[in-house]
C-alpha cells in the first residue's frame, strides 16, 4: 500500500512539473479488490453477439487510451498505476501490458494495450475479463484531463472505417421480406425435411414420384448440436456454443436472426413460433451446489431478450430429476394454442403462469397447488390440466383438475383413490383429455391402469371412466388420432401385447367411449397416427427390430406389413401422405432412412454413415374450411384427376430417361469389350508362345461329354416302418 | 451313416453328424429353401424377372450345398480351368479340395503349419500352390496330396498366381518383424528336381501388407493391391512401377480382394470402403464403381454373364453382437454394366470372405467367416434374369 502511495506520488510531482494539474486524489484509484465502480453491464448481450463473428484472436486485448504522457523516468509509475487498476479486473497475462514510447522523445504516447490471460479451455471467461475492463473503467476519471477511453482491440477497425464527416442516414426505400413461406408454393406440392449426417445438414425435397430427393440447401458445420424446424415451419433453427440461429428464405436457407446464448443446451419454440426459449447449464464452482441454469426467452423476429431466468438447476427441476442431471425439458410449456399468450413452469407448490403482453406473472403472483408434480396445456384453449398425487398415506386422494386462464377458476376436478402415477394426454383440438391412472390394487402389491376421460368442450365437462377388458393388463403406450375422436392404446405383456381403438362416439349415442377392435399379440411398442388421422402405424421399435404395421382405423384393416430394421425414429410427414423411418446412430450400422407411402410402400431407401437426425419441415395450418375441405373430400376424382396424370406424366419421363441411361452404359460397355476382343486376339499367338504352344481358351475345341457310370457299392435290405 | 443318408446331409443344411431323422432333415430342408434362395432386390423392377423369382422360390430351386470341411474362416476359394474341382483355404492349415458339382470332399493337403491365405492351381490341374501363414508356400501335387516343393520367405505368404503357362508364379509376403512386405516371383520349374528357391524378381515399395498380386496380360506386368488402398501395375521383368491408380476416383480404404476377368482384359477390386471397382487391366482405366452397404472382402465376376458378386460383412469381431439379418452376409449380384444391384444369396452367418465363380458361370461358391464353404447352383431361371 505504502508503495502504492510514493509511486502515486511521483507521478504527481511530475505531472506537476510537466504542467498537468492532477488535483483528483490518485489514492482514490486504490480500490478494495473485487470492487467494480458500481458498473454492470447492461446489455452484455450486444457483446455476446459480437463474439459470434470473433475469430481475430484479439478478444483478450483492450486499448487504453487518454493516459498521462510521461517521460521514461516515470514510466514505470505509470505502468505500475495502470497495471494495478487492470489487475483488479482479471489476470494480465505475463508481459501482457505494452506501453508503446516515442522513440525520439522517449515519451509515452498517452495509451497502452493490456492482453488478459487466455487459456483456451476458458474461452468465454476470458471475453469477459477484457470486455469487463473496458465496461468498468471507460470513462475512468484518473483525473481530469486524463478520463480513460477504453475500447476492444478488435473494435478499432471498426472506428477506423467511420467517416470524418456526418452523413445524413440514408432512408432505406421498403423492400419487403422474403417470403419465408415460399416452400408451401411448390408446385408440386411436395414436404421438405432436414437430415444431418456426419458433418453435414441437408434440407432436401422428398420427390416421392421419382422416388428420390432433391436438394435444396446443403451446409457443412451448419450446427454444432442439433437443429430444430419451429413449429410452423418458417424457420429451422440451429444451435452453437454461442447461441442459436434461426435460418429461413424464399429458395435458399438464410440466416435470420441470431440468439446469444453462450453454451446453449437446449431450445424450444413457442407454438405460434413468436418466441425462442433457449436454456444453459454450467458446472458451479462449488462442485456441492447445484448446477447454474440460465433460461433466455427471445422474440424469434427481432433477436431481442424478453425475459431471462437465472438461479440453481433445483430451482427450474420441480417434478423433473434436478440437480447434476439437470431440468426436465421444456421448462416453460406454452400455453393458449397459436397466439403464444400464456407460458408456464412448475415450481414448488406451485405453478407460475405468465402472460407474454409483459412477461409477468398473472395477477403478480403463481397458482398456488399443493404438492402439484405435473401439469400440461390444452393444445388449443388456456386451459391447465394438473396433478396432485395422494398424500397421507391415501387420507389425501389425488386429483387432476383443470383450471382456466387467466382466471384461475376451476373448471372441473376429479378425485382419483389409490394411484401411485398419472399421465395426461391432450387430443390435438382439445377435446378431450384422457388421464392414465395407475392404481394399487387391494394388497398394495401391484398396480393396474384406468383411464379418467374428459370431454372440455361440452357442458360442466363429463368424465367417463374407462377400463380396459382386462384390468391388469400393463399400458404400453397410448395415442390419441390428431383431430379426431379415436384413440389406440397398446396393452398387454410383452412379446406379443395386444393394440385396442376405442372412440368417444358409438353409432348412436355421441356421449359414450366405445371399443372398436382389438388386434391380438402384436409386435408393436409404439404408435404413431397419421397427422390427418384414420391411419396408424403399429411400430415395433427397440426390441422389435424395426417391425412395422400400417393399419388403416376407419376399415380396421392392415394395409402392409413391413420391417425397416432397427429402425429407431418414425415420422409422418406433416401432411400424412407419407411415413419416414430411420435408423439413427445410435447403432452403428444401417443408419439411414427409408421412405413409406402412407399405405405402407416403401418409396426409397438412402443410407449414410453418422446417421443423427430426421425432421419433417412442419407445415402451418390449412386455411381451408371444413367445408371446403369437404367438399374436396366429396370431388376428389375432380381434384386428383390433375394429379394423376402429372403422376403418368413423370412416369412417363423416368422410363424414358432410365433407357437412355441404359443404353449409353450398354453402348459404352460394348465398346470396352470389343476394344478387350481386339487386342486379346492380336496377343493370341504370344499367349499360346507362353503356353508352349498348347492353344489358348478360345481356339480350344473341347466336348463336354456326359460319361454315367455306376457303380454299386452295397446292396443291403432294410424294412422301413410305414408312417401314417 | 449309409451313402444315401449322406447325400442326403450334403444337400440339407446340417453337418453329417446331425442328420439322425429324416424328419428334421425336411424341417432343415425348408430353411434352407428360404435362406438360400436368390431373392431379387426392390430395384428389379420388371414384372417377369420378378415373377420368375417367386415361380423359383416356389420350387425351391437353388438349393445350396453345404460343405462342412474347415474348422476355422475360409480364406480363399480357386476353381480348377475345367470347374470341376474346388479348392478352399481356411484359417485351419489344410487346404481341401471338393468335387464342384455335388460338394463332396475329395481330399486335404496336410503340411501347413498355419492359416492358408490363398491358392492356385495350373491350368492342367496338376500342381497347387498355397500360400501360408507359416512362411511358406508349398507347391502340391493336386492328385496325390504330395509336397512338391517349399518356398520358404521370412514373413506369411497373403497371395500367389501362375502365370500364364504355369513358368512363373506370382507371391506377395506381408510386412513382419523389421522385414517390409514385398511382391516375389519364382519360377515354376516343370521338372521338379530342378526347383530352386531363387526369386527372379522381388519388387518392394507399397506401404503395408498387399492382399493381392495377379499378373497383367501376357505376363507382361503384376497388378498388385492392398492395405495403402493404391492399386499399381508393375513391369514383371524390370520391378518398375508403371500405373498407378490415383487417389480421386480409387478406393478410399484396404483393398481386400481382386479378380480377372476371364480373359485378363480387366479385373474387379473389393475394399473396406464399401465400393467395389472395375479396372482396364492395361491402361488401369476406372470403368465401374458397385456401391454396397458393407465392407466388401471377396469379390466374383461371372464369366458367363455381365454379373458381379460382392461378399462381406462387418468385422468378425461385431458378428457376435449383431443380428443375422443385420451382418448382411449376403453375395450381392450386381449388373456389370449397369451397376444395379439385382439381388443377393443369403445363408451364411458370418462375413463372406471368399467367393469364386465355376469357369463355365452355372455355380458360384461362397466360403464365410463362419466355416462354411456354400456351393450354389443357378436356376434355369437365373440365367433369363432381365432388368
Amino acid at each position: 500500500m505504502a508503495a502504492e502511495v510514493v509511486l502515486m506520488n511521483e507521478v504527481e510531482s511530475k505531472a506537476a512539473q510537466l504542467g498537468i494539474d492532477l488535483s483528483v486524489d490518485l489514492n482514490s484509484i486504490q480500490l478494495p479488490p473485487g470492487e467494480n465502480f458500481g458498473i454492470v453491464s447492461d446489455d452484455e448481450d450486444v457483446y455476446l453477439d459480437d463474439q459470434l463473428e470473433f475469430d481475430s484472436g484479439f478478444g483478450n486485448v483492450i486499448v487504453v487510451d487518454n493516459l498521462p504522457v510521461v517521460p521514461r523516468e516515470k514510466f514505470e509509475k505509470l505502468e505500475g498505476v495502470i497495471r494495478k487498476i487492470y489487475s483488479q479486473i482479471g489476470v494480465i497475462k505475463e508481459d501482457g501490458l505494452w506501453m508503446p514510447t516515442d522513440p525520439e522523445t522517449k515519451k509515452t504516447l498517452g495509451y497502452c494495450f493490456i492482453e488478459y490471460n487466455t487459456p483456451q479451455v476458458r474461452y468465454l471467461q476470458l471475453f469477459e475479463e477484457a470486455e469487463l475492463a473496458k465496461e468498468k473503467t471507460n470513462g475512468y476519471k484518473l483525473d481530469r484531463s486524463h478520463i480513460f477511453a477504453v475500447n476492444m482491440f478488435d473494435d478499432f477497425d471498426k472506428y477506423m472505417r467511420v467517416p470524418d464527416e456526418w452523413a445524413p442516414p440514408e432512408i432505406k426505400p421498403y423492400t419487403p421480406g422474403e417470403n419465408l413461406q415460399k416452400w408451401l408454393t411448390d408446385e408440386k406440392a411436395r414436404d421438405q425435411f432436414v437430415i444431418r449426417a456426419g458433418t453435414d445438414t441437408e434440407v432436401l425435397w422428398n420427390d416421392a414420384r421419382q422416388s428420390k430427393t432433391e436438394l435444396v440447401y446443403k451446409r457443412t458445420y451448419w450446427t454444432e448440436s442439433f437443429v430444430q424446424w419451429s413449429p410452423l415451419g418458417t424457420y429451422l433453427a440451429t444451435v452453437h456454443r454461442q447461441g442459436a440461429a434461426v435460418w429461413g428464405g424464399a429458395t435458399t436457407f438464410n440466416r435470420l436472426m441470431r440468439y446469444a446464448h453462450p453454451q446453449v443446451k437446449l431450445i424450444d419454440f413457442s407454438p405460434g413460433e413468436k418466441f425462442l426459449v433457449t436454456y444453459s447449464s454450467h458446472e458451479p464452482s462449488n462442485p456441492r451446489d447445484a448446477n447454474r441454469v440460465v433460461i433466455n426467452i427471445f422474440d424469434v423476429r427481432t433477436g431481442k431478450v424478453m425475459r431471462d431466468f437465472k438461479g440453481s438447476a433445483d430451482e427450474f427441476s420441480v417434478g423433473g430429476a434436478g440437480g447434476v442431471a439437470g431440468v426436465s425439458w421444456p421448462v416453460f410449456r406454452w400455453g393458449g394454442g397459436k397466439a403464444d399468450k400464456y407460458f408456464a413452469k412448475l415450481g414448488k407448490n406451485m405453478i407460475s403462469v405468465y402472460e407474454t403482453d409483459t412477461f409477468s406473472l398473472i395477477d403478480k403472483k403463481s397458482l398456488k397447488v399443493e404438492n402439484v408434480v405435473d401439469f400440461s396445456w390444452s393444445p388449443t384453449d388456456p386451459i391447465l390440466a394438473l396433478f396432485v398425487p395422494e398424500l397421507g398415506g391415501g387420507n389425501q386422494p389425488a386429483r387432476v383438475s383443470l383450471v382456466q386462464i387467466p382466471s384461475k377458476t376451476e373448471l372441473r376436478q376429479k378425485n382419483l383413490f389409490s394411484v401411485s402415477d398419472c399421465k395426461m394426454y391432450w387430443q390435438s383440438n382439445g377435446d378431450y383429455l384422457a388421464v392414465k391412472a395407475d392404481r394399487y390394487t387391494k394388497t398394495k402389491k401391484s398396480t393396474y391402469t384406468g383411464f379418467e376421460l374428459f370431454r372440455i368442450k361440452e357442458r360442466d365437462i363429463p368424465i367417463e371412466v374407462l377400463e380396459l377388458d382386462n384390468k391388469s393388463d400393463k399400458i404400453i403406450a397410448f395415442a390419441w388420432e390428431p383431430k379426431g375422436h379415436r384413440f389406440a392404446v397398446i396393452h398387454g405383456d410383452n412379446p406379443r401385447p395386444d393394440i385396442s381403438f376405442y372412440s368417444m362416439r358409438t353409432a348412436h349415442n355421441t356421449g359414450r367411449v366405445s371399443k372398436l377392435s382389438t388386434l391380438k399379440g402384436k409386435q408393436a411398442n409404439a404408435l404413431f397416427w397419421s397427422p390427418g388421422g384414420r391411419f396408424i402405424v403399429l411400430a415395433g421399435l427397440k426390441g422389435f427390430n424395426g417391425q412395422l404395421e400400417f393399419f388403416s382405423v376407419d376399415e380396421l384393416e392392415t394395409m402392409a406389413t413391413a420391417e425397416h430394421f432397427m429402425a429407431t425414429e418414425i415420422e409422418w410427414d406433416p401432411t400424412g401422405r407419407f411415413v419416414a423411418t430411420a435408423v439413427t446412430s445410435v447403432h452403428e450400422m444401417e443408419n439411414g432412412f427409408n421412405i413409406w407411402s402412407f399405405n405402407g410402400k416403401l418409396l426409397y431407401r438412402i443410407l449414410k454413415d453418422h446417421f443423427f437426425q430426421f425432421l419433417w419441415r412442419p407445415r402451418p395450418p390449412s386455411f381451408l374450411t371444413p367445408e371446403k375441405e369437404e367438399e374436396i373430400a366429396r370431388n376428389l376424382k375432380k381434384y386428383s384427376k390433375k394429379y394423376e396424370a402429372e403422376d403418368q406424366d413423370v412416369s412417363m419421363l423416368l422410363s424414358e430417361q432410365d433407357r437412355e441411361k441404359r443404353r449409353k452404359l450398354k453402348e459404352e460397355w460394348e465398346k470396352w469389350v470389343s476394344e478387350w476382343k481386339q487386342t486379346h486376339e492380336e496377343e493370341n499367338s504370344e499367349r499360346q508362345k507362353l503356353r508352349d504352344g498348347e492353344a489358348s481358351d478360345e481356339e480350344e475345341e473341347y466336348e463336354a461329354k456326359e460319361v454315367e457310370v455306376e457303380e454299386l457299392l452295397d446292396v443291403s435290405e432294410e424294412v422301413l416302418p410305414f408312417e401314417e | 451313416m449309409d451313402r444315401r443318408q449322406r447325400l442326403i446331409a450334403y444337400w440339407s443344411d446340417i453337418p453329417m453328424a446331425a442328420a439322425k431323422t429324416s424328419r428334421k432333415i425336411t424341417e432343415q430342408n425348408k430353411i434352407q429353401q428360404k435362406l438360400g434362395t436368390l431373392i431379387l432386390s426392390e430395384k428389379v423392377r420388371e414384372v417377369e424377372a420378378i415373377f420368375i423369382l417367386f415361380e423359383g422360390r416356389r420350387r425351391g430351386k437353388m438349393r445350396p450345398i453345404l460343405m462342412k470341411g474347415h474348422e476355422r474362416p475360409l480364406t480363399f476359394l480357386k476353381y480348377n480351368r475345367d470347374g470341376d474341382l474346388l479348392f478352399s483355404c481356411a484359417k485351419d492349415h489344410t487346404p481341401t479340395v471338393w468335387f464342384a458339382d455335388n460338394g463332396e470332399r475329395l481330399g486335404t493337403y496336410r503340411g501347413h503349419n498355419g492359416a492358408v491365405w490363398t491358392c492356385d492351381v495350373s491350368r492342367d490341374s496338376t500342381r497347387l500352390l498355397t500360400g501360408s501363414a507359416d512362411q511358406t508356400v508349398k507347391l502340391w501335387n493336386v492328385q496325390t496330396g504330395t509336397q512338391l516343393y517349399t518356398f520358404n520367405f521370412g514373413s506369411p505368404a497373403r497371395s500367389v498366381e501362375f502365370a500364364i503357362g504355369d513358368k512363373l508364379a506370382v507371391i506377395t509376403t506381408d510386412p513382419f518383424m523389421d522385414l517390409t512386405s514385398a511382391i516375389h516371383v519364382k519360377r515354376i520349374a516343370k521338372d521338379q528336381t530342378e526347383q530352386t528357391e531363387e526369386s527372379l524378381l522381388v519388387i518392394k515399395g507399397p506401404q503395408g501388407r498387399i492382399n493381392r498380386a495377379v499378373w497383367g496380360p501376357l505376363n507382361r506386368t503384376i497388378i498388385s493391391a492392398g492395405e495403402d488402398a493404391v492399386i499399381r501395375i508393375w513391369d514383371s521383368e524390370t520391378g518398375k512401377l508403371l500405373r498407378e491408380s490415383d487417389k480421386e476416383s480409387g478406393h478410399k480404404k484396404t483393398i481386400t480382394s481382386l479378380t480377372k476377368a476371364a480373359d485378363g482384359s480387366h479385373f474387379l477390386s473389393g475394399s473396406l470402403d464399401k465400393s467395389a471397382k472395375l479396372w482396364d487391366a492395361r491402361t488401369l482405366t476406372l470403368i465401374k464403381t458397385y456401391g454396397t452397404e458393407r465392407p466388401v472382402n471377396a469379390v466374383a465376376m461371372s464369366p458367363l454373364l455381365d454379373h458381379v458378386v460382392l461378399g462381406g460383412g462387418q468385422d468378425a469381431s461385431a458378428v457376435t453382437t449383431t443380428d443375422h439379418r443385420a451382418g448382411k452376409f449376403e453375395a450381392k449380384f450386381y449388373d456389370k454394366i449397369l451397376q444395379e444391384e439385382i439381388g443377393g444369396v443369403k445363408g451364411h452367418f458370418g462375413p463372406i470372405n471368399a467367393l469364386a465363380f465355376n469357369p463355365d458361370g452355372k455355380s458360384f461358391s461362397s466360403g464365410g467367416e463362419d466355416g462354411y464353404v456354400r456351393l450354389h447352383h443357378f436356376d434355369p431361371d437365373y440365367f433369363n434374369i432381365k432388368i
